[in-house]
């Protein structure tokens, strides 16, 4: 059971954003990096499958250099191995990642393609099903709950107000949401391990891409803006529960005519 | 060329989801020259379709949502349409089927998009991004050009239309997945993602079992029930119910916060809803920055006394 991860690194959840001199990247100075919540789950999943069932769990990241610490945090809570595919994932559309990271897949054994559910930050949601796109392979996107058995894959994908179990043939794409697992820390012993492992790092051209295939492709950002600041509205005393309840009451009714 | 909506049924009627994805799309067909055309998986549609201007509706008959299959069939449908804006409402089958669909049309998406504009030469989507602390403007080039809506955040508003005129289309039913079962959520439990009002409890609460305090006021105002990220880590409702950077970004007409602090993270998720009241016994909390209106007392005494008033305003 090999599986591969797809792991994004993202500003830290506490960052507040600044907008970049050129008004159309965010200002990375003094940015905190961490790998995308969501894709620990997935890391955690593909990990507890090797526990059972033996075999690789190799992480995979497109990015500048600095996208090595977040492959070797994922190789301290468990990955086996770690790919880095360098280059400025930055200036490429998600397709652009999407085909950098199957071409990269391709290079690897694998039963199984993990992702997060998205990114938290670009929140695009777009490169896991991309890439099962380009692979040909079936996808279950928004994975709370995952069985392997049998060359089966059967994932509970979370939909509104329901929940939809999803049977598909392996090799296949999972993309992980919150509540699939709780994602373990790094012990410290897997860190000294971790030190040991050496990332392996390609060129986009080492896969047979060449940068214009990937960078600024069929989506653009043109401008980034802040929105405007919220001013925090009025304060009411909530000592009389009564009277309280009646003014918000009123507020709803002839403010928000929500009654 | 024409704008091609990728529209859901539910019981005959189309998802609010799919008629706020055709208004905008109307508008968008208007400035770009072209027809506004509509898919769905069931005829059934081609009322609701007609009545938010789609002039055509495409048929295929591919029964319940799959990846594979729907991807097969809206090819069909865009390549015949000649589509070159492809519009999908966000709901959890348009964002898992968008992506599938450029990869397969090598196209440009933009995801949960929360305005729209044809410049004349590119599709310019307006995309929350970092959950809303950022909006980047996006142009989305070549054809066709894609985009996911936020759900909420474009009127749905009807244009008269009558019956949109049905097209069938034969696809392909290949696919590596099959639907085994399906679910579904107790039926007086609304989804967040769709909501009008949103009625949130925060670890203020103090207990799961509390948490009827909150459903209590929803189901009285007719909201949905939101939880923040420690109410859920506790295990006090499931996490189908959290808002915030790494729950659902919710942008309610109306959202009531009892007992959340107002972390970064939650308001990453929230603070684009129109009107915003929170409830908080401390006056210093970080939720009263973005309310528009701040009640500084006690939920287990407001809440109460809130889901009686709304009662009896309902009631008149
Ligand atoms: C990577 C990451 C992702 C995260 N994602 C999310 C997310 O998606 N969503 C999210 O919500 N959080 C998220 N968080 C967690 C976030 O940082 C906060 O910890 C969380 O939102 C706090 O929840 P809370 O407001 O319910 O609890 P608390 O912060 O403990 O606040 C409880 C509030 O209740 C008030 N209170 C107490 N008693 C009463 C009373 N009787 N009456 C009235 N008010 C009362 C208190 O004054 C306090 O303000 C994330 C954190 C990280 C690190
Ligand atoms: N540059 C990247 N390198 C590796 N994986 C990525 C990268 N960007 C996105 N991903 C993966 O794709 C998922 C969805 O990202 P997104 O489509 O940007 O929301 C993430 O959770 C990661 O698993």
């Amino acid at each position: 059971m090999n599986s591969v991860v797809c792991i994004a690194q993202v500003p830290d959840t506490e960052t507040r954003i600044k907008i970049g001199g050129d008004g159309r990247h965010i200002d990375e100075n003094g940015i905190k990096y961490i790998v995308s919540p969501f894709d620990e789950y997935a890391l955690e999943e593909a990990i507890r499958l090797k526990e059972k069932e033996g075999g690789d769990v190799t992480v995979l990241g497109f990015g500048p250099d600095r996208v090595q610490q977040a492959l070797r945090e994922s190789l301290a809570r468990g990955a086996t191995k770690a790919l880095h595919i360098k280059g400025e994932s930055g200036d490429a559309d998600s397709l652009g990642i999407a085909k950098v990271l199957a071409a990269a897949i391709k290079s690897v054994p694998h039963d199984l393609v993990f992702f997060g559910k998205q990114g938290v930050g670009t929140d695009n949601s777009l490169v896991g099903p991309m890439v099962a796109e380009l692979l040909g392979y079936p996808q279950i996107n928004v994975v709370t709950h995952l069985e392997v058995a049998g060359g089966k894959v059967t994932g509970h994908r979370e939909i509104e107000g329901a929940e939809e179990i999803i049977e598909a043939s392996s090799p296949a794409v999972i993309t992980a949401q919150k509540g699939m697992n709780e994602p373990r820390y790094a012990s410290l012993k897997g860190i000294m391990a971790a030190k040991k492992i050496a990332i392996d790092s390609k060129s986009i051209t080492d896969l047979g891409l060449h940068d214009s295939d990937i960078l600024n492709q069929r989506v653009t950002v043109v401008s980034l803006e802040l929105p405007p600041e919220k001013s925090g509205g009025r304060k009411i005393d909530g000592t009389d529960p009564a009277a309280a309840a009646k003014e918000i009451v009123r507020y709803l009714k002839e403010e928000v005519k929500a009654l | 060329m024409s704008v091609l909506v990728f529209c859901e049924v539910l019981d005959g009627k189309l998802k609010k989801a799919s008629r706020e994805a055709l208004s905008i799309g109307r508008a968008l067909a208007a400035a770009a020259g072209g027809d506004l055309v509509a898919f769905a998986t069931d005829a059934a549609g081609a009322d609701d379709a007609g009545r938010y201007g789609a002039k055509r509706l495409y048929v295929a008959k591919s029964g319940g949502y799959n990846t594979e299959t729907y991807t097969a069939a809206m090819q069909a449908a865009i390549s015949q349409s000649a589509a070159t804006i492809v519009l999908l409402g966000g709901t959890s089958n348009g964002r898992d089927l968008a992506p599938r669909l450029a990869a397969r049309l090598n196209a440009g998406v933009a995801s949960d998009v929360d305005r729209l504009e044809w410049t004349g030469s590119a599709l310019r989507a307006r995309r929350p991004v970092y959950s809303g602390k950022v909006f980047a403007a996006v142009d989305i080039t070549g054809s066709p050009a894609i985009a996911t809506t936020r759900i909420n955040a474009f009127p749905a508003e009807e244009s008269g239309g009558g019956a949109a005129e049905i097209v069938e289309i034969s696809t392909s039913s290949d696919s590596k997945t099959k639907v085994v079962e399906t679910k579904v959520s107790a039926a007086d439990e609304m989804s967040i993602a769709e909501a009008d009002i949103i009625v949130t409890g925060g670890r203020g609460l103090k207990e799961g079992a509390n948490f009827s305090l909150i459903r209590d006021l929803a189901h009285a105002i007719g909201g949905a029930v939101g939880a923040s990220r420690a109410t859920v880590d506790a295990g006090w409702i499931d996490h189908q119910h959290q808002v915030g950077q790494t729950g659902r970004v919710v942008g309610p007409n109306l959202y009531i916060a009892a007992g959340v602090s107002g972390a970064i993270q939650h308001l990453a998720g929230m603070s684009s809803s129109k009107h915003i009241v929170a409830i908080n016994k401390d006056p210093e909390a970080p939720i009263f920055r973005i309310a528009d209106l701040g009640v500084v007392g006690d939920l287990f005494t407001i809440l109460p006394a809130l889901t009686e008033e709304v009662k009896k305003a309902k009631a008149n």
